[in-house]
């Protein structure tokens, strides 16, 4: 199929692309700045109520079509994409890889250029490849949303981890924050680092060190093998699972028992850590390996807030994807 | 009786020690004289103010046919070496079938004479099928007119095997060229492993899934007396490898390609595939220790590892598109312009990587002006600026890693055989 672009592809202007935000993509947090994921964060709060509750819509994105393309299985994202689009009035479609002309040898760029051809505002992406998105935003003219890239990033993850410390904490500064497990295949671990590094956390990164990149230290991040050592001084633990279909070689751990002895968080060490600490997990959760069912279910576990939470970012994101100007609910900016 | 004069120009010929304005006499498709005198001749070619030098050699391209002639095709890729100044290119053996025949390498050949254009010399396949598991027909492929053996695109890494190559080349006196890396460090790698990487969530390429397989394939190279080529270093490793082995007098030798001497990782961070290239693309330090090792003779050649390949398998993610990029037309240009111009190299030593060393490692009579010599020249303008256009390349592929770069020195004409080519 020739690579033209379909002229019929007009997507509605905004009314008005904001100079506040840097671009319409969101691609990672690794290129953003600071004030920038403070505002969207700030925009999300302004979201919290529509995000709470079907009463509430708004009609911002009324008339425009949000697809929400996923080629790589995903829950939660794609619901919450789903359902943030609706509660801003948008009509929205799921474009469902497997089914898809994918599945049949056309290229990524070919199918999403076919889909925009449907004159299209704003394409969600999930791709196992890293990449992928930034790919699409060379070839479409609609927004591109990164749901997830290989293990490249997964911004709005990590901005409703963000989000979700400041709910409980207040604040993200000073904090002492550590991801735990396979960091080395996670976007989520990636686009943790950039937002909590950007907004002055401390953070840390622990796992077998088989799992663990050294050139993190190169952007200020410390590493420990210790999570007993490290545990203690957490004010919040962010558990992730072991990414199996990223490992190709060898594993690369002995056992799941090994690592779980090592890494993973249960009762025993629950009580070496601080009262007050957070206990996040992105899902899907791998109970009894990386955190047990007591822990991931008890008191300090704030892993449903998290999804929670994701709507109203995921509202901001899409917010700022349609090139609206942020608006703040207590009139700051 | 054609004779031809090329009048004026700068001669280098690093093989004669010739550096100076002379007239260089072609009679018969021989050199006949290179010196001050002007003697009659059927046609002349002005060369005032360009330098005239060895046809340049390329010992490392990939020119798709049998298997991917929509890619390129030995004549296609005849007419980009033409078009880069390149009067011989030495064709690797990884086309479909693999060229692991004496049938095989005679076709190259035919095809190569076909086309007319540069001379093209077969690299035999090391093993059947390039499989990695025996031995092809080393002595068969050798009579039909093989230059050298190569099982590259893939590493021969099963060491036993290696060392039978070694051994059994070494006995018609030709070298084995090494795709040096380890299968299992290199994994599912798309890039080299380094921060940028990380940062990229692509998988890495280690530096020492190379460095691994050159310090072993050194090792091999002593214990056989055979002649071990690295092809297309890439690390900082990798020449302290080579030169070390060097120094401790075993017959091995290296080659470079002109993105590793100008590129780093950091252009990954496009995602765009015409930076996807293996061995992958490394570290400034890595691009500082190729220009050390052509300053100090460590790495001897020059070569464009040109590798075409189809737009549409280009624009595809990054981990899933295929590695390599074309460079036939953009070689002398980047020589020029981020070897020689800087200072880094003198011209004569630039000449010197791109013609009697690769004739000396591929055992051919060729890359010298000297009287008798077989007359292949390039002729180009060391200081002419042109940009880089993939569009206007007689190859038949666009992957080209420098499209829209300004680059100082571009061929004017070659001869091949006797015979005067323009350029362009």
């Amino acid at each position: 199929m020739p690579r033209t672009r379909a002229t019929t592809a007009a997507s509605k202007p905004a009314a008005s692309i904001s100079p506040a935000w840097s671009s319409r993509h969101l691609l990672g947090l690794q290129e953003l700045s600071a004030d920038e994921i403070r505002l969207l964060l700030r925009q999300a709060t302004a979201y919290r109520e529509f995000a709470a509750s079907n009463a509430r819509k708004s009609a911002l994105l009324k008339g425009r079509l949000v697809v929400t393309m996923f080629v790589e299985p995903s829950t939660r994202t794609k619901v919450s994409f789903n359902l943030a689009a609706r509660r801003l009035g948008a009509d929205t479609l799921d474009f469902a890889a497997g089914s898809s002309s994918l599945s049949k040898g056309e290229t990524l760029v070919d199918t999403a250029l076919n889909i925009e051809a449907m004159a299209i505002d704003i394409l969600v992406v999930r791709h196992p490849s890293s990449g992928a998105p930034e790919l699409l935003t060379r070839q479409v003219k609609s927004a591109v949303v990164n749901a997830g890239d290989g293990a490249h990033e997964h911004p709005t993850q990590g901005l409703l981890d963000a989000d979700t410390i400041i709910q409980h904490k207040g604040r993200v500064e000073g904090l002492r924050v550590a991801v735990v497990g396979d960091i080395l295949h996670s976007r989520v671990a990636r686009s943790n680092v950039w937002a909590l590094t950007k907004l002055g956390a401390e953070v840390w990164v622990c796992g077998p060190s088989t799992l663990i990149p050294d050139e993190l230290r190169d952007f200020g991040v410390k590493i420990s093998y210790d999570f007993d050592a490290l545990l203690p001084s957490l004010d919040v633990v962010n558990m992730l699972r072991i990414q199996h279909e990223r490992i190709k070689g060898p594993p690369m751990f002995p056992s799941i028992r090994e690592y779980a002895r090592l890494f993973g968080l249960n009762a025993a060490r629950m009580k070496t850590a601080k009262k007050d600490i957070l206990v996040m997990h992105p899902g899907p959760l791998n109970r009894g390996v990386e955190i047990t069912p007591d822990v991931a279910d008890g008191p300090r576990s704030v892993i449903l807030d998290q999804v929670t939470n994701g709507l109203a970012v995921r509202m901001a994101v899409l917010h700022r994807a349609a090139g609206y100007a942020p608006f703040a609910p207590e009139g700051k900016a | 009786m054609t004779t031809l004069l090329i009048k004026g120009g700068r001669v280098v010929d690093p093989a004669s020690g010739v550096d100076g304005v002379a007239n260089v006499l072609v009679r018969d498709g021989k050199i006949v004289s290179v010196g001050d005198k002007s003697p009659k001749a059927s046609e002349i070619y002005d060369a005032r103010g360009l330098v005239v030098c060895p046809g340049l050699i390329d010992m490392h391209v990939h020119l798709r046919e049998p298997g991917k002639e929509e890619e390129e095709t030995i004549a296609s890729g005849s007419a980009a070496a033409i078009a880069g100044g390149f009067t011989s290119v030495a064709a690797m053996p990884n086309t479909e079938p693999a060229c692991d025949s004496e049938a095989q390498v005679e076709f190259t050949i035919l095809q190569g004479r076909r086309a007319g254009l540069a001379n093209v010399y077969p690299i035999g396949a090391v093993s059947k099928g390039r499989k990695g598991e025996e031995l092809a027909e080393i002595g068969q492929m050798f009579r039909g007119g093989a230059v050298a053996f190569s099982d590259d695109g893939t590493p021969i890494w099963n060491a036993a095997l290696m060392r039978l190559a070694l051994e059994y080349s070494a006995m018609f006196d030709r070298c084995v060229i090494q795709h040096s890396e380890d299968p299992n460090l290199f994994g599912c790698g798309c890039m080299h492993e380094g921060k940028v990487s990380m940062e990229l969530g692509l998988e890495g390429i280690p530096a020492a899934a190379e460095e691994s397989m050159i310090a072993r394939d050194v090792i091999l190279a002593k214990v056989t007396g055979g002649h071990l080529h690295a092809a297309h270093i890439s690390t900082r490793g990798s020449a302290a490898q080579v030169r070390a082995g060097k120094a401790a007098g075993v017959q091995v030798t290296a080659e470079v390609t002109p993105h590793h001497f100008t590129l780093t990782d950091d252009r990954v961070r496009s995602y765009d595939p015409v930076y996807k290239m293996n061995p992958p693309l490394r570290e400034g330090p890595d691009v500082q220790a190729m220009i050390e090792g052509l300053r100090d003779g460590t790495i001897d050649v020059i070569a464009s590892d040109h590798a075409p390949h189809a737009t549409e398998e280009k624009e595809l993610e990054f981990n899933e598109a295929p590695f390599g990029v074309i460079g036939l037309e953009t070689t002398l240009g980047l020589v020029m312009t981020f070897l020689v111009e800087p200072g880094h190299i003198p011209l004569s030593k630039a000449i010197e990587c791109m013609t009697a060393n690769p004739a000396r490692i591929l055992r051919l009579a060729k890359g010298t002006l000297a009287p008798g010599a077989g007359a292949d020249v390039t002729i180009f303008d060391p200081k002419k600026t042109w940009t880089v256009e993939a569009g206007t390349f007689k190859s038949r592929s666009r992957n080209c890693p420098f499209e829209g770069w300004k680059l100082r020195g571009r061929p004017e004409a070659v001869v091949v055989g006797g015979r005067l080519l323009a350029c362009r």
